[in-house]
């Protein structure tokens, strides 16, 4: 396997890992401001918050670590990406920062304000659909090289079928995928009456995700032809996560062994987020970058890889340790010793 | 309009950005040691105070984290959003220090999210408190490693430029550039010099404010001594800085020094104010000083301004920087040494309000320190972003959107500051530590 891969890869392993926890994470937000909305708040609030506290900033360190590390293994990303992007990355940085800061703001301190709870739920949903942007322009056709400087075509972003079946899919996902967590959060808490609210959102969820998924493979027949001929070399992978999807509803609809299910669904997500990215291959943005010219020098590669180990060594105990201590933990889970 | 060149909206975007972010990042680096150093006295001395102090610390400082969390991730992503051209070069050089940045951060965050959530799970308190060693240590070594980066742009080597092209890359000697040492040492003195200068502040604010309780006697000793510590270990560091910048960005020191004429028997300029020719008028002058902070040696020769063309020199205006910094610092160390000395003294004028005040300013004013200290050093190396390779010009973003930008991240700024202060004063206003201490002694009886 050449250094190349091994990069994409790693970043694409983290990147899948922001994409789970940060859909339970910004779906949660969601589903607590909707639950204050519609009066259900003694019901799924407590549970949200016990969940999230310990997390959020771990959260966040997923997405930082990807964008730190694509502009370490690709410093051409920088270029492309850097300047086509200022404007969404901006808006998805401020975004964060009022979620972020308003997260702890309320939870340290005050609580229950109707007003900031919306915004902290929109907000969580504008996140997802400013970041997924980037897929959109990474398929081409958005970007256009002036004067040597790449530059984005805003209106053909805003008009394209494309990129908005692509926002409209990570927000089915984030709710879809939160939801499914949080029924298995709620039923290890031993509270029904979350369990069954949020086993409702999990299933009202779940048939806009496939639609929407399938709309995208049909709209990229047209974008990028090329892509979408890999994407069918590729159908195995996308035939084996719809199984699994299939599976996961079965046992929610069925509520059976919730914990399953929610490990289904990473499985599906695994599957179909790895075959989107093998697909892509070997572009990062079609048709100016491909991982081959945009790679760093072998010293930098090489050195990154060992600093990875060395850091997964340190982290994945102290990630152990973090889930035991407040996701498997019956006590904590239950509401005992919560502070 | 002002803001339609994007190198010049980029310049102001990121200043404001790394200033706010700086604010929250002192106190996110320096006070998890000094919660440390509570939690730890506390179990010692087998003292409720300490164990308090650490868990009302641990709970301000929460809130501090996590707007320095948004706004690094703010900065992190600015990096390559404003820069461009300079991310894809330095991102093949300098890429190994910022990712194990992150790594740091990662650390940090796991450990902080088990300390805060922990504080009754362990009959032990020793067990807890080793989760704040991680903390502290994964907070010190981000500022490490950051640190590292923003040296390489000083001093940048580990590289060879041939015909445009980048090669020969060598990550470890990126990392370990003539600037790393002093600035790396230098970042990190400040920051616990500054935390523990803000909590004494905070201490002496409320015996200021009439409560004479016992617990803000033992907050105001312990950071004072802490804040005394640090802050000699800044002077001395300051004056290995001065050392370096001699050695290797002569261009810095003499702009800070306002040392226009290559010359020996150097003398230190303080203060004072710059005409339209050049004349400095109103300065303190301590002769012999600049040579011996650059070199050690009262003869030695210090380089001008005169060596560099006018393109290379920086801003002259630093100087006002420096002034600022150097000051605060020596009135901090004073006025902890004063009142050290004081206290084992029993001199009964460091308890007077005037005194008491002049503490509460410390807080504020090592901020400003803080705050000039990074002004100096990145106007200092302008017109660079790589000292000597790439000039800022060059490596801004072409994109005609940075000017809009900039007007939603100072909103952003002001809205997050603004909500730390409300919040921070809401947190401690409405659980004075005399109704917590209640409370605990009170459940631990009953």
């Amino acid at each position: 396997m050449s250094l190349e891969i091994i990069g994409i890869s790693v970043l694409w392993i983290f990147l899948f890992g922001y994409v789970i926890v940060g859909s339970i994470d910004y779906g949660a937000g969601f589903f607590n401001a909707y639950s204050i909305l519609s009066g259900k708040q003694h019901i799924l609030s407590k549970i949200i918050q016990r969940y999230l506290s310990p997390v959020w900033e771990v959260t966040n360190v997923f997405f930082v670590f990807f964008f730190v590390g694509i502009v370490g293994f690709f410093p051409k990303t920088a270029f492309y990406y850097g300047t086509t992007l200022l404007v969404p990355g901006s808006i998805a940085i401020i975004l964060l920062a009022i979620r972020g800061s308003y997260y702890a703001f309320e939870t340290y301190s005050s609580k229950g304000h109707k007003g900031y709870a919306f915004m902290y739920g929109l907000s969580g949903l504008l996140i997802p659909a400013s970041l997924s942007v980037v897929l959109a322009i990474s398929e081409g056709g958005f970007v256009s090289m002036v004067d040597e400087h790449p530059v984005l075509n805003y209106v053909a972003l805003f008009k394209s079928p494309l990129s908005w079946s692509i926002v409209v899919l990570s927000i089915t996902a984030v709710l879809y995928i939160s939801a499914v967590f949080l029924t298995w959060y709620a039923n290890q808490t031993g509270d029904t009456d979350a369990t069954n609210l949020m086993r409702k959102y999990a299933l009202f969820w779940a048939f806009p995700l496939i639609i929407t998924a399938c709309g995208i493979i049909y709209e990229l027949s047209y974008h990028n032809q090329e892509h979408f001929e890999r994407i069918l070399n590729l159908w195995w992978m996308f035939a084996l996560s719809l199984l699994l999807y299939v599976g996961t509803v079965w046992l929610i609809w069925k509520r059976k062994n919730y914990g399953l299910a929610f490990g289904l669904l990473v499985g599906q997500f695994l599957l179909a987020f790895f075959g989107y990215g093998i697909s892509h291959y070997p572009y990062l943005l079609y048709p100016y970058l491909s991982i081959y010219d945009s790679f760093t020098n072998e010293a930098m590669a090489i050195s990154l890889i060992i600093v990875f180990i060395l850091g997964l060594a340190l982290l994945l105990p102290s990630l152990y340790l973090l889930i035991k201590l407040f996701l498997f933990d019956k006590d904590y889970v239950k509401g005992q010793n919560a502070k | 309009m002002l803001f339609e060149d994007p190198v010049f909206s980029s310049r102001m975007l990121t200043i404001l950005t790394l200033s706010f972010h700086a604010i929250y990042a002192t106190i996110g680096v320096g006070v998890p040691l000094m919660i440390m150093i509570a939690q730890w006295v506390g179990i010692k001395k087998n003292d409720e105070h300490y164990l308090l102090m650490a868990r009302r610390w641990a709970r301000g400082y929460v809130i501090t984290v996590a707007v320095g969390v948004v706004t690094g991730t703010a900065i992190g992503l600015q990096l390559s959003l404003l820069w461009p051209n300079f991310m894809e070069l330095a991102g093949n050089v300098i890429a190994l220090p910022l990712f194990m940045e992150v790594f740091a951060f990662f650390f940090e965050a796991i450990f902080l999210g088990i300390y805060m959530y922990t504080w009754e799970r362990f009959k032990n308190q020793r067990k807890h408190l080793l989760f704040l060693i991680p903390v502290s240590l994964g907070a010190a070594f981000s500022a490490f490693f950051i640190t590292i980066v923003n040296s390489f742009m000083n001093a940048p080597q580990g590289f060879d430029i041939v015909n445009g092209e980048l090669i020969n890359v060598n990550p470890l000697g990126a990392i370990f550039n003539p600037a790393m040492p002093t600035k790396v040492a230098h970042v990190v003195a400040t920051a616990f010099m500054t935390a523990a200068f803000t909590l004494a502040s905070i201490a002496a604010f409320q015996l200021l404010k009439g409560s004479n309780h016992v617990y803000h006697k033992k907050a105001l000793f312990l950071t004072m001594k802490i804040g005394l510590i640090f802050s000699i270990a800044t002077a001395v560091i300051g004056d290995f800085s001065g050392k370096y910048l001699a050695e290797y960005q002569p261009e810095k020191l003499a702009a800070a020094e306002w040392h226009f004429e290559t010359e020996g028997n150097a003398p230190l300029v303080m203060f004072g104010i710059l005409d339209d020719e050049q004349n400095i008028k109103y300065a303190l002058k301590f002769p012999y000083l600049l040579s011996i902070l650059a070199h050690g040696d009262p003869n030695a020769e210090v380089i001008g301004l005169d060596q560099f063309s006018n393109f290379e020199s920086p801003p002259l205006y630093i100087h006002y920087f420096f002034d600022i910094m150097v000051a605060i610092g020596v009135f901090m160390i004073l006025l902890a040494l004063i009142y050290w000395v004081g206290v084992k003294r029993g001199w009964a004028f460091i308890n007077q309000k005037w005194f008491r005040m002049l503490i509460v300013l410390g807080g504020p004013l090592s901020f400003i320190a803080i705050e000039a200290g990074w002004w100096l050093t990145e106007f200092g190396r302008q017109p660079w972003i790589l000292r000597g390779i790439m000039t800022t010009g060059e490596a801004a973003t072409s994109s005609g959107h940075v000017g809009l930008m900039l007007i939603l991240f100072a909103i952003l700024y002001l809205i997050l500051g603004i909500g730390t202060i409300v919040i921070l004063r809401r947190l401690f206003k409405n659980n004075p530590v005399e109704r917590e201490l209640e409370n605990r002694l009170g459940g631990e009886q009953s």
